[in-house]
């Protein structure tokens, strides 16, 4: 299958335009454009640099090391790889049902993730975009730029983050490579001290969270030309939701709306998963591309991340978290929002959500109790899934009788949004670089829309001199002609 | 109590020779406590420099990061560093100077003296180990890790940065 913009007919014939890697993203990533001599769109795609071997690299390891090995993968969002992975390993133990101290811990634990990951991405990734404008100067355009002019929102930013790492430090143990979920449960409750150590602040945090819901959306309402439309694309989404379609980031049932809001699956066992699910591959991407198998290729892909999960749960338990999603929904106008720039609002109000969630469970005293674990009857089998900070994880493992992967399957946030990227880059392609030069904040544009999803294309390398951006021009005959590296 | 020395060790384990900065750190750890210096040196390790990073320079007077380098010349360089804008674009994984920076702009004063060990790596692929060369330069390294911890003083790692 292949859609507008996807694949040139006479590609030879183009000049190529590569951004590599995309600035500001999670790893490496690289956009080429085909141009003809009039700059006229040809061909635009989202590519995965490095193939990142994650089920090879778990295969043949015991099960039991799988949650704390999987957080190798990834430097920004290791809890979420941690959390799926003992999901998964739970049905294989025969832990069914946690005890209610070990899920209370591990969703504390998951909360401060989402926190500490939303506030990186607003404050620091794309709140430079934002307060400044996508063809402001480039120096101005990091999180540099932002401390110097708006100081206290740099400021909360690294609060916010900062609380959220101490919440991952004090349910995982570390700060990073913890060990606090294990199959069948979790190895460490929290201390009354602890508790009261993060009580502390966690008030602050709330009201910091829906400072950040109102930035965002009267940023975005005062320039609906521009936020309702940019990289727009209509499509499915898809997340998990809990109980009584409650908006949940650790624990539900997979559903799935089309792009007018119509329910296409619901109250789905994501142990099922694969049987909802496809996988394509594609000559031109390391990265597979997840469609609905019920609506094949061509119409099943979808998104999945804030913006879908806003919009697919019925509503949000906490009420300030509440209350946001109805002013989003009723800004809306009662049909789904597919801009992708609305992702920031949603991930805002999801922020908001994790602050008092996390307030919430520093109230319950089942976070000071030792029953922990639990185990049953072992399987060969187990499939687990969170949503993520960037969207639906899937991990799925097989182990044989002595206790070794014998098959990994993942389907990470980042691949379930691969369609809806390009969809968008291809959008703004069309948009903006038609007929015109090239410039840097012409590319930006592209850049803008990518990072709306919050991709993380590869990851957790970061040696000195590993992440360059560089931009490339080649010519119809296939010469480069410029390249550019900010690195 | 705040240790006055604070070292950033950055790097992903399972990812070749970006496993240098964990590493070195695991060996500093066993180093500092041998030598009865493990209260003037804090260690933090983490896949990658971030904003809060920031905060953990508070209170300190001097600062080290720890890194593997790309295409550094080997076995390594040890430079001072200052707070600079990003010259890259990605705030998913600060350049040390940029640390620096969201300190001073967050806390409004001045970091502390810093400096910048990066090792030569060759190899950073996932689930690979160390290659031999980053092997021979993480010897290295740690021989001069210890010349500047055993008892830090901002001269004595100036005179060695610049050759002095």
């Amino acid at each position: 299958m292949t859609y507008q913009l996807e694949t040139a007919a006479n590609p030879e014939k183009l000049r190529r335009v590569a951004i590599d890697p995309v600035s500001r993203v999670e790893g490496h990533g690289k956009v080429t454009i085909l141009l003809d001599d009039q700059n006229k769109v040809h061909q635009v795609r989202l590519h995965i640099v490095e193939f990142r071997g994650f089920e090879k690299f778990i295969q043949g390891r015991p099960y039991w090391e799988v949650p704390v090995m999987v957080q190798r993968l990834c430097g920004i969002c290791p809890v979420s790889h941690h959390l799926a992975a003992s999901k998964a390993l739970d049905i294989i133990v025969g832990a069914k049902k946690l005890t209610p101290a070990a899920e209370k811990l591990r969703r504390l634990m998951h909360y401060g993730q989402m926190l500490q990951s939303h506030a990186l991405h607003f404050f620091h990734l794309c709140s430079p975009d934002l307060l400044f404008g996508f063809d402001s100067d480039v120096t101005q355009r990091n999180i540099v730029g932002v401390a110097a002019a708006h100081p206290e929102t740099a400021k909360r930013g690294v609060l916010l983050r900062k609380f959220g790492q101490e919440v991952i430090r004090v349910t995982a143990g570390k700060r990073v490579h913890g060990t606090g979920a294990v199959p069948g449960g979790v190895n460490k409750s929290l201390t009354i001290a602890e508790r009261d150590l993060l009580l502390k602040d966690v008030y602050t945090m709330v009201a910091w969270a829906r400072d950040a819901v109102h930035l965002i959306q009267k940023v975005h309402t005062q320039d609906p030309g521009l936020y309702n439309s940019f990289g727009i694309f209509r499509s499915n989404f898809m997340s998990i939701v809990g109980h009584n379609g409650d908006l949940d980031f650790y624990h539900g049932t997979l559903r799935a709306r089309d792009d007018n809001g119509k329910i296409i699956f619901d109250g789905v066992d994501y142990q099922q998963y694969d049987k909802y699910i496809e996988e394509e591959v594609k000559p031109w991407s390391y990265m597979k591309f997840p469609y609905l198998r019920s609506l094949g290729k061509e119409h099943g892909w979808y998104k999945v991340g804030p913006l879908a999960r806003v919009q697919n749960c019925n509503q949000i338990s906490t009420p300030f978290a509440e209350h946001e999603r109805r002013e989003f929904v009723d800004y809306a106008g009662g049909s789904p929002m597919h801009a992708p720039l609305a992702y920031h609002w949603t991930r805002m109000i999801e922020m908001l959500h994790a602050a008092e969630q996390i307030k919430e469970l520093l109230h319950d005293d089942d976070l000071l109790s030792d029953d922990l674990m639990v185990q049953g009857e072992r399987a060969m089998e187990g499939v687990g899934v969170i949503e993520a900070p960037r969207g639906t994880l899937f991990h799925h493992y097989r182990v044989d009788e002595n206790d070794l992967v014998t098959m990994a399957n993942l389907i990470v946030s980042t691949t379930n949004n691969n369609q809806a990227m390009n969809e968008a880059v291809r959008h703004v392609a069309r948009r903006y670089l038609h007929g015109r030069e090239v410039t840097e904040g012409l590319l930006n544009h592209i850049e803008v829309a990518i990072r709306a999803f919050d991709p993380c294309l590869s990851c957790a390398t970061h040696a000195l001199g590993k992440m360059p951006l560089e931009v490339e021009l080649v010519d119809v005959e296939g010469t480069q002609i410029h390249s550019l590296s900010r690195a | 109590m705040t240790a006055p020395v604070v070292v950033f060790a950055v790097g992903n384990p399972s990812r070749g020779d970006d496993a240098l900065g964990p590493e070195l750190c695991g060996r500093l750890q066993k180093w500092l406590e041998n030598q009865g210096l493990a209260g003037q040196v804090e260690l933090i390790e983490d896949f990658q420099l971030q904003i809060e990073h920031a905060l953990d320079l508070e209170g300190r007077q001097l600062a080290l990061f720890i890194d593997a380098g790309h295409a550094t010349p080997g076995p390594f360089t040890l430079e001072r560093a200052h707070p600079a804008p990003l010259t890259g674009h990605s705030t998913h994984a600060l350049e040390p100077q940029a640390v620096l920076e969201v300190f001073e702009r967050t806390l409004h004063q001045p970091p502390p003296p810093a400096y910048i060990l990066c090792v030569r790596g060759e190899t950073f692929e996932l689930g690979e180990g160390l290659s031999a060369a980053a092997e021979a330069n993480l010897c290295q390294a740690f021989d001069l890790l210890c010349r500047l911890l055993v008892a830090p003083r901002l001269a004595d790692w100036e005179a060695i940065a610049t050759g002095g």
